[in-house]
C-alpha cells in the first residue's frame, strides 16, 4: 500500500474514536494493527494526538503489549506454539529447524519478506502437539524432518 | 424479537422445544479449534452435501427447521477428545464417531440418519475389543461430570434460540425473581469458588462488592487466558458464550452492576467474533440493555482485548488494562473488589466460574454443594495434555484424583511410557510426581502439596521430559513476561533462569541449586503481584520431587531423559534396531544411515540432538547417551 491512501486509512481508523478521550488508546492502536499489519511512528502519532496523550505513552502501551508490532510484517506470519504440551513435544528443536529452513528467527521476517515469525503461548490445540501456524491456518503435529516440506506446502498454498 | 417479559421467554422456548422435538436426530459435529484443523469443517459441508443429494432436510444450528426437516445439524464447540477428530455424536442414539473423514459422510447420512442405525464398526474400541455403542460408555467420557462445560459441544454456539431451547436464561429470569442479597446467598452457599485459580470465594467476594458504597459498580470476566496448556475458557467462549453473558448478568444482578466487561486474550479471535455476535443478539433480543426481560434492571457487556500480556490475567493489571493503560498491577493493600475499575467496586471472575454460575442458581446451592470435597465443590474443567493418550478438555467433580483423571480418563501415558510427573497450575503451579498420584483434585490438597489447582491445565509427563528443562521453560515464560515494575520478579526470575539454562548447558557449579533455592524463595516473598510471589513454583516443585535430576545436572552433567541437547548425544541400539526406515526421513540433519531392513546408524558428527529420532522409533532403539561418555 502506499503512502497516500494508508495515511488516508489511519485517519479513517482514528476518526471512529472520540477525540480526547484517553481510554481508547489500546483499542485505537489495535484497531491501526489489524488495518494494518504494524504501528508506524505516524500511526503512533497519529493515536496520541487524536485521543490527548503524549506520544511517549502512546509508545508504552505500543511496546509493552506483545501483540503490537512496530516494524512492517512479512505477506504471511508463522506462529510457533510454545506453549507447554508444544515444549514438551519439542516445539523448540522446531523452532531451530525453521530458523534453519526459512533463515528468519523468532521475531524476524524473512529476506524475501515472505514470512514473519513468532513464539506464541499456548492457541489452544495441544492435542495436535507440536502446532506451527501459518496466517492462521493450523498445521499440527510437526516433526523437525518434515517442517521444511509442510512450510512449503503452505507457502504455495492460495 | 425483542423479549420483553419474562411470560415472552418462556413462550419462545416451549416453541422452541416443541419443533426440536419434531427432530428425529441431531448431528453434532465437533467444530472445536482441533477438530476444525482435523477437517471438521469439511465433513460439516460435506454432509450437508449428502443430505441435500439424498434428499434429507437439515436444519443447520440454530435454523428455524422448514416442515420437511427431520435431522438438525449442529456445529459445536469442542466436544472434549480433542485427539481423536472430527468428532461425531448423533442423538436420541448418543452414537459417538472419532476421526470421522468428509468421504464417509454419505454413510453416516444413509446408515445413521436414514436408516437411524448405530454404525458399529466406526465406535471406538477398548483395548479388549469391545465396542462402545454409546458415548457414555466411553472412558474418556464415563467419568466426567459437566456443568461449566454443559452446553459446550451440545448448543449452537451463535444461536441465542438454540441456547434457550437447551434451558438459557432460565436462571437469569429466577435471579430476578430473587432478592439479589439471595443470589449472593446461593452462591456462597453453593460453596463456589474461583475458577481462575485463586479458589476465593466467590459468594464472598460478591457480597463484599455489593456493601461497598458506590455509586457505580463492575462486573468482569476475565477470559486472559494465559497459562501455557491451557484452553478451556476459550472451549467456553467459543462453545456456549451465551452462558459467559447469563453468569455475567447474574453477577450484576446481585452486586447492582450496570456495566460488565469481558476481557479475552489477543491469540482468541475467533472467541472475540463469537462473544461479538453474542452480545449483540442479546441486545436485540432484549437480553441485555436497559429494562432486561421488563423486570427494571439494566445491565450491558462490552468487550475489552487484551494485548497478549500474560501479566494482564492478574486483576489489578487487567482492570489497568481495560482502562487502556499499561497493564501493571498495583500493590494489593487495596482490593479491587472495593475499589476496583476506575476506582469503584469491581467483581472479576474467571469464565469457568460465570459458566457455574446459572447451574447454581437454577438447580440450588445444595445440589452443586453435593459433588465435590467439603472445601471444593463442583466440579473443575482442565486441559489434559503433554505426554497423554487421550488428549482433550475434560470436566470432573474435585475430590477425582489425580490418578483417575490421568490413567481412567486420559488413558495413561502416551505409547505407554513410564509416568514421571503431571504438572498444575501452569507457571504459577508446580510439579508432582508418582507418589503424589493419588492426591484429589481440590484446591486445599493441591495447595498443600506444593502446586496448585490453577486455572486448569494439566500437563502428562514422561519419563523422556526433563524436569531441568521444564522448571526452565516456565522460568523463561515468566522473565519475558514480567512486566518488570518490581526488581524481585524482573530481576530475580530473570536470575533465577539464568541458573537453570546453565544447569541444562552442563556449565552450573556446585552450590549453584542452593543458590538457586535461596533466591526462588527470596522472589516468593518480596514479589509485588502474584506473578512474581507464584513464580518460583514450578522450580521448588520440581526440585522437592525430583531432586536428584537437578543434581545430576549438575554434578554429573548428565540428563536421563536425554532433552538437554548440550548433555545428550543419541546412539542407534544395534541389538533392537529393526531396520524399520522410520528414523532416517525424520532427521533434520540427515545424520542417520542404513540399509531398509538393516541396522541404520547415527552420525554423532551430524547429530544436533533434537531427539526426532527417538520420538518416532517405535522399537525403542534410540537411545540417549551422555555426551560426555564416548559415543558406541
Amino acid at each position: 500500500m502506499d503512502a497516500v491512501p494508508r495515511a488516508l486509512e489511519l485517519n479513517d481508523i482514528v476518526a471512529k474514536y472520540p477525540s480526547g478521550e484517553p481510554r481508547a488508546l489500546l483499542h485505537l492502536l489495535q484497531d491501526i494493527q489489524t488495518a494494518q499489519g504494524y504501528l508506524s511512528r505516524e500511526a503512533i502519532g497519529a493515536a496520541a494526538q487524536h485521543l490527548g496523550v503524549t506520544e511517549t505513552r502512546a509508545f508504552q502501551i505500543a511496546t509493552f503489549y506483545k501483540a503490537f508490532h512496530l516494524r512492517p510484517r512479512g505477506r504471511q506470519t508463522l506462529r510457533i506454539c510454545t506453549g507447554t504440551s508444544c515444549h514438551i513435544r519439542g516445539a523448540m528443536v522446531l523452532a531451530d529447524e525453521v530458523h534453519k529452513t526459512l533463515g528468519a528467527g523468532p521475531g524476524e521476517t524473512t529476506a524475501d519478506g515472505a514470512f514473519s515469525i513468532e513464539l506464541v503461548n499456548c492457541v489452544g490445540a495441544c492435542a495436535l502437539a507440536p502446532v506451527l501456524l501459518v496466517d492462521g491456518e493450523m498445521l499440527g503435529n510437526v516433526h523437525p524432518g518434515t517442517v521444511a516440506r509442510r512450510l512449503k506446502r503452505a507457502g504455495e498454498a492460495p | 424479537m425483542k423479549l420483553t417479559s419474562i411470560d415472552m421467554l418462556a413462550q419462545r422456548r416451549e416453541a422452541l422445544v416443541q419443533r426440536a422435538a419434531a427432530l428425529a436426530h441431531e448431528v453434532r459435529v465437533c467444530a472445536g479449534t482441533a477438530c476444525v484443523a482435523a477437517g471438521a469443517g469439511k465433513l460439516s459441508d460435506a454432509i450437508q452435501r449428502e443430505a441435500a443429494a439424498k434428499g434429507l432436510v437439515l436444519a443447520v444450528d440454530g435454523d428455524a427447521p422448514d416442515a420437511e426437516a427431520t435431522v438438525r445439524l449442529v456445529n459445536t464447540g469442542c466436544q472434549g477428545l480433542c485427539q481423536a477428530g472430527p468428532l461425531v455424536r448423533v442423538l436420541p442414539q448418543d452414537a459417538f464417531y472419532c476421526g470421522v473423514r468428509p468421504k464417509q459422510a454419505a454413510r453416516l447420512v444413509s446408515e445413521a440418519l436414514q436408516n437411524n442405525a448405530v454404525i458399529a464398526d466406526w465406535c471406538a474400541v477398548s483395548p479388549q475389543g469391545q465396542r462402545y455403542a454409546t458415548r457414555a460408555e466411553v472412558p474418556f467420557y464415563r467419568h466426567q461430570q459437566a456443568i461449566a462445560l454443559e452446553g459446550c459441544g451440545a448448543v449452537a454456539p451463535e444461536s441465542l434460540d438454540d441456547y434457550i431451547a437447551h434451558g438459557g436464561f432460565a436462571a437469569l429470569v429466577r435471579a430476578l425473581e430473587m432478592p439479589p442479597e439471595d443470589i449472593v446467598q446461593t452462591v456462597e452457599d453453593a460453596g463456589l469458588r474461583g475458577r481462575g485459580g485463586g479458589g476465593f470465594s466467590t459468594g464472598r467476594k460478591w457480597r463484599i462488592a455489593a456493601s461497598a458504597s458506590a455509586s457505580e459498580r463492575y462486573v468482569i470476566c476475565n477470559g486472559d487466558e494465559g497459562d501455557p496448556g491451557a484452553f478451556m475458557d476459550c472451549a467456553i467462549m467459543e462453545g456456549d458464550p451465551f452462558r459467559i453473558i447469563e453468569g455475567m448478568a447474574i453477577a450484576a444482578r446481585a452486586i447492582g452492576a450496570q456495566q460488565g466487561f469481558i476481557y479475552v486474550r489477543h491469540e482468541y479471535p475467533k472467541a472475540v467474533a463469537r462473544l461479538d455476535k453474542t452480545i449483540v443478539a442479546c441486545r436485540k433480543a432484549g437480553l441485555l440493555g436497559a429494562g432486561i426481560l421488563g423486570a427494571g434492571f439494566d445491565f450491558d457487556v462490552e468487550i475489552a482485548r487484551g494485548g497478549g500480556a500474560f501479566v494482564c490475567g492478574e486483576s489489578t493489571a487487567l482492570m489497568r488494562s481495560i482502562e487502556g493503560q499499561v497493564g501493571e498491577p498495583r500493590a494489593n493493600y487495596i482490593r479491587s473488589v472495593q475499589e476496583g475499575l476506575y476506582g469503584q467496586p469491581t467483581v472479576l471472575n474467571n469464565v469457568e466460574t460465570f459458566a457455574c454460575v446459572p447451574a447454581i442458581i437454577e438447580r440450588g446451592a445444595a445440589w452443586f454443594a453435593a459433588t465435590g470435597t467439603p472445601g471444593s465443590s463442583g466440579t473443575k474443567a482442565f486441559c489434559l495434555v503433554g505426554k497423554v493418550a487421550h488428549t482433550g478438555l475434560i470436566e470432573v467433580p474435585m475430590g477425582t484424583t489425580l490418578r483417575q483423571v490421568i490413567f481412567d480418563i486420559g488413558g495413561g501415558v502416551l505409547d505407554g511410557r513410564p509416568f514421571k510427573a503431571v504438572q498444575t497450575g501452569g507457571p504459577s503451579g508446580g510439579c508432582l510426581g508418582e507418589a503424589q498420584l493419588d492426591l484429589p483434585v481440590d484446591f486445599d490438597a493441591l495447595t498443600a502439596a506444593g502446586s496448585m489447582m490453577g486455572s486448569g491445565g494439566m500437563i502428562v509427563m514422561d519419563d523422556r521430559t526433563c524436569m531441568v528443562d521444564v522448571a526452565h521453560y516456565y522460568l523463561s515464560f515468566l522473565q519475558s513476561e514480567s512486566c518488570g515494575r518490581c526488581v524481585p520478579c524482573r530481576e530475580g526470575v530473570a536470575q533465577l533462569c539464568h541458573l537453570l539454562d546453565t544447569m541444562r548447558r552442563g556449565t552450573a557449579k556446585p552450590g549453584d541449586l542452593d543458590r538457586a533455592i535461596r533466591l526462588a524463595q527470596d522472589i516468593a516473598q518480596a514479589s509485588l503481584c502474584s506473578l512474581g510471589k507464584s513464580a518460583p513454583n514450578p522450580f521448588l516443585s520440581a526440585v522437592t520431587h525430583f531432586r536428584a535430576e537437578f543434581e545430576a545436572h549438575i554434578n554429573d552433567r548428565t540428563c536421563s531423559a536425554g532433552v538437554c541437547r548440550d548433555l545428550t548425544v543419541f546412539a542407534i541400539d544395534a541389538q533392537a534396531c529393526t531396520g524399520c526406515g522410520l528414523c532416517a526421513p525424520a532427521c533434520p540433519a540427515d545424520a542417520i544411515a542404513g540399509a531398509p531392513k538393516q541396522v541404520h546408524a547415527i552420525d554423532a558428527q551430524k547429530c544436533t540432538g533434537c531427539g526426532a529420532c527417538r520420538t518416532v522409533c517405535r522399537d525403542d532403539a534410540v537411545r540417549a547417551l551422555p555426551r560426555n561418555l564416548p559415543c558406541n
